[in-house]
């Protein structure tokens, strides 16, 4: 039995927001495999949940005519690893969420749930910064969207209200169209692990596939947050595909990169991982953007 | 406090009174009787209380019951044959003597269910990944992979496709 003290189901977004409104204790619960799991710990112990698990409004994924991809909230991770739509258009998604717990919790977890937990190991994070993805909340007031990037306030924390709820993250087509991303995640193990690094590379090549037209460098547990290394991307575009360009942006993120030393590995092993996955990860992204690398 | 959901069990749909707190695994056992669904971790790491709910296999043991209405659910008894006689599944680890103390046996069982009703044929390596989520300390998982493999090739080469 677990020590929750209220709970109650939504019917609907509508339903839920209110829920939210008239408990200031409630909290969100959609895939639960982290809430119940902090609940059975004592964290959570006798807490109020308003329930949105797989309604069916947020579980969809659709591309819209104008090819902005939309993910629901509730959409799991195993929905978004077979969706054929996302196979064809942002594969490192795919990949990267299928990275997350097990096959079972992946059946189960949700991508809102992924972000709004607010982690900086967050498989699914790093590749939606790499893609500019945009998150939907809606609340009492209606709905907003913002960059991903602005949506993390700190440590756990999201810029989410707390009658809000995270209905889509949205992906639009000039940010997905002719890039090739790859994720690379570092644990102790292959399976039910936290990442001790996270690493999301997208990459645009010019049309002769010989230079860097647009990169995108992501990195989980590399700070407080989910974070993108800027200064890096921008020194990279124009960059031939040579030796130096992987040179220039695994040394470049480790002057924009701010790991800490924590139990599970220290500041100057995550360093190590930063450089060296930064350099896997754009070698795989420009070689599924059609580029070869002539080191 | 108690509620009651309709939910189908095994096949069959009953009405099924629960406490809203409880997770699946608790109303499987303690109120079904089936016991074939084990508690080992608790936190969703240990893959013993895997059950099925429509189709895709999930840890009962963090996953609510309030969430089952409409659902279905099935555990290791309802895949039996009409005469009580085992599945090719359980045949298939019986074969293989992928089962030493039987604590993780059902889940797997489970997850094979899941794993053979997609109909793909999957590779050592694929499946390795596919039974991450259970752990199992007797058998080190040879055999379990053994059992894993003679069953997807027998149901590939009697309906597979590609």
């Amino acid at each position: 039995m677990y020590d929750i003290e209220r709970f109650y189901r939504a019917k609907d977004v509508p339903d839920a927001v209110r829920a939210l409104e008239a408990d200031p204790d409630a909290m969100l619960i959609s895939g639960g495999t982290d809430v119940l799991i902090q609940t059975r710990e004592g964290k959570l112990a006798g807490c109020s949940l308003v329930s949105i698990n797989q309604l069916p409004e947020l579980t969809g994924i659709r591309i819209e005519e104008d090819g902005t991809i939309v993910i629901g909230g509730a959409a799991t991770f195993s929905d978004i690893t077979n969706n054929k739509a996302l196979q064809s258009r942002i594969p490192i998604l795919c990949w990267a969420v299928d990275q997350v717990g097990s096959p079972q919790i992946r059946n189960v977890g949700t991508i809102g749930g992924n972000v709004s937990n607010g982690v900086t190991s967050a498989d699914s994070a790093s590749s939606l910064f790499a893609l500019n993805a945009v998150v939907e909340l809606t609340g009492p007031d209606g709905v907003r969207r913002l960059p991903i990037a602005d949506y993390y306030a700190g440590p756990g924390k999201t810029v989410r209200q707390h009658s809000e709820i995270l209905t889509a993250i949205r992906i639009a087509r000039a940010d997905y169209e002719n890039y090739g991303g790859h994720y690379i995640k570092y644990g102790k193990r292959e399976a039910m692990e936290i990442a001790t690094l996270g690493c999301a590379v997208c990459v645009k090549l010019t049309e002769d596939k010989r230079r860097v037209d647009d990169l995108r460098v992501a990195f989980g547990v590399a700070a407080p947050i989910p974070m993108r290394c800027h200064e890096t991307e921008s020194k990279a575009k124009g960059m031939a595909l040579d030796a130096d360009l992987l040179d220039a942006v695994s040394q470049g993120v480790l002057a924009e990169v701010k790991p800490r030393d924590s139990w599970r590995a220290s500041r100057a092993f995550r360093l190590q991982l930063v450089s060296e996955l930064s350099r896997r990860a754009l070698s795989r992204a420009i070689t599924f953007a059609g580029g070869e690398i002539h080191a | 406090m108690l509620d009651i959901i309709t939910m189908t069990v095994n096949g069959r749909e009953q009405e099924v009174a629960y406490d809203v707190r409880e997770s699946l695994a608790d109303t499987l056992r303690n109120r079904l009787g089936l016991t074939s669904v084990k508690k080992g971790c608790e936190a969703g790491e240990c893959g013993a209380c895997t059950v099925l709910v429509d189709g895709r296999a999930v840890n009962s043991c963090v996953y609510l019951t309030a969430w089952c209405a409409g659902r279905s659910v099935l555990t290791v008894e309802g895949i039996k044959g009409p005469n009580g006689e085992l599945s090719p599944i359980q045949q298939a680890f019986v074969e293989e003597a992928a089962v030493q103390c039987g604590f993780c046996t059902p889940g797997l069982i489970m997850t094979a269910v899941e794993i053979v009703g997609t109909g793909k044929r999957y590779s050592r390596e694929e499946l390795k990944k596919l039974i991450s989520g259970h752990l199992c300390r007797c058998t080190g998982y040879e055999n379990i992979l053994n059992a894993m493999e003679r069953i997807v090739e027998e149901t590939w080469e009697k309906h597979g496709v590609s």
